[in-house]
């Protein structure tokens, strides 16, 4: 019987080993799964490389990963924020690389990754710094850039609801990079608020589905980052 | 003390000027800063869909403070509303609109913008700068129409219109149009064309503040 459930964050991220390549969705707070970042540095996992949008604000979730000093890389489209004072200090300092990736091209890379597809031509950034190095072809008369899917070792993503099967809905502008990553990593997790049994969905309406989640966690009341960065809390 | 005269439009005036070049029905991305004040002008009778790359069609205006949802966002990371009607998608989908050639209009602040259209306005090369670039790069390649909005010069005075960017490039030869305090622009194959001036303000006062040669034909409008 398939039942993706595991008993805590904890548990959840127990077998994320150093080096590891991570994707964490959320663009902004939105779909920032704080409780498996904070779970992750209970855990203690290093040297990772983090593929994300932001780098998270104040010092709790994504921010507290970097500022624990566990991430040397992190592959980003914008990697300022207001209240976004970690990473800027960790990048000037050299003890954190950059990756700078258009938005768009980012996606898409990660979609390509988990469908499949080594590389693929964009228009995005042609012309541009972001254009050094990458091979341009015309076609049809317009410059591309080759850009190559990515995958990871693991993703942590945020869903409002979970059925056991990793059948997930997600909330609102949270569901972002979400369902992208999800297909890309060899080890998909979710932080759900509920959990139902198969059935309770409507299979019409699923965003992402089960096959690509592997690890299912019922975080009932999740915290939220502006919440928490108001607050003035760093974790740990 | 008295303040000196406003001269040319204001960024409200701005946005209200460009608002009246969009039709009806467009499906639109406005960037953050100025172009967010465009929604607020849509003349009467033209509804528009706004767009918002992280994620939704049919954006609303911010909720009353301390109502929302800390996980409804703008591209900027504050709080929307969804209107009647508004749809949520991923990222890979919310980039082929873009991408694909399906939004009509997009607007988007500048550092500086060149005479064939290359946009300047997500870096100023500074060493210490972090970068970060987010959407621009991929909305500046995919949208039909590249609306700019930005004063015509810098707080120092300097002509952001320029015959070469020197900033690093957003997109090569993208922008179609320039809304500024002191004049509407058009970006053509011959370079920039004056298409209105702002009101009280000439020619030769946009020409000197425009690091480029301005076109003059046909005829433009002196806005009222």
């Amino acid at each position: 019987m398939i039942d993706k459930r595991v008993a805590s964050a904890a548990e959840a991220v127990s077998d994320i080993f150093d080096g590891a390549t991570i994707m964490i969705g959320g663009f902004g707070e939105a779909g920032s799964p704080v409780e498996l970042i904070h779970a992750l540095i209970d855990q203690g996992a290093t040297n990772l490389t983090t593929i994300s949008n932001n780098t998270g604000s104040g010092q709790v979730g994504l921010a507290a990963l970097l500022k624990a000093g566990r991430v040397s890389k992190v592959v980003c489209s914008f990697p300022r924020t207001a209240n976004s004072t970690v990473f800027p200090e960790l990048y000037r300092s050299g003890r954190t690389k950059l990756e700078l990736v258009p938005q768009g091209t980012l996606a898409e890379r990660i979609r390509a990754g988990g469908a499949g597809i080594p590389a693929f031509y964009t228009p995005s950034a042609v012309g541009t710094p972001l254009a050094e190095g990458k091979e341009c072809r015309e076609f049809g008369g317009r410059k591309y850039l080759l850009e190559h899917g990515i995958r990871a070792d693991f993703s942590l993503i945020k869903g409002r609801v979970a059925d056991t099967h990793g059948n997930i809905l997600y909330n609102k502008t949270a569901r972002n990079f979400g369902p992208l990553m999800a297909m890309a990593a060899k080890v998909t997790i979710v932080q759900v608020a509920e959990i139902v049994e198969p059935g309770k969905l409507d299979p019409e309406s699923i965003v992402t589905p089960g096959i690509f989640v592997d690890r299912v966690v019922g975080i009932a009341n999740p915290a939220h980052e502006s919440e928490l960065v108001a607050a003035g809390a760093s974790y740990p | 003390m008295t303040k000196p005269p406003v001269i040319g439009r204001t960024r409200e005036e701005m946005a209200q000027r460009l608002a009246q070049d969009i039709p009806d029905g467009s499906y639109v991305n406005l960037g953050i800063g100025i172009p967010e004040l465009v929604a607020k002008f849509v003349p009467a009778g033209r509804s528009l869909i706004y767009h918002t790359e992280n994620g939704m069609l049919g954006m609303g205006p911010a909720p009353s403070p301390g109502e929302g949802d800390p996980e409804l966002l703008n591209a900027g990371k504050q709080r929307v509303t969804a209107l009647p009607g508004a749809a949520y998608f991923h990222h890979a989908d919310s980039f082929a609109m873009i991408r694909g050639g399906h939004l009509d209009l997009c607007v988007l602040g500048a550092l500086q913008v060149a005479q064939n259209g290359d946009l300047a306005n997500w870096s100023t090369g500074e060493p210490d700068a972090i970068p970060a670039v987010g959407g621009a790069m991929d909305l500046v390649a995919g949208v039909k129409s590249i609306f700019v909005i930005t004063q015509h010069c810098t707080r120092e005075g300097e002509a952001k219109l320029v015959q070469k960017c020197t900033f690093p490039l957003t997109g090569c030869a993208v922008v179609n149009r320039i809304y500024t305090d002191l004049a509407v622009i058009e970006v053509t194959p011959n370079g920039f064309r004056l298409v209105e001036l702002s009101p009280g303000i000439d020619f030769n006062f946009v020409q000197e503040r425009t690091a480029a040669p301005l076109l003059r034909t046909p005829e433009p409008i002196e806005a009222g």
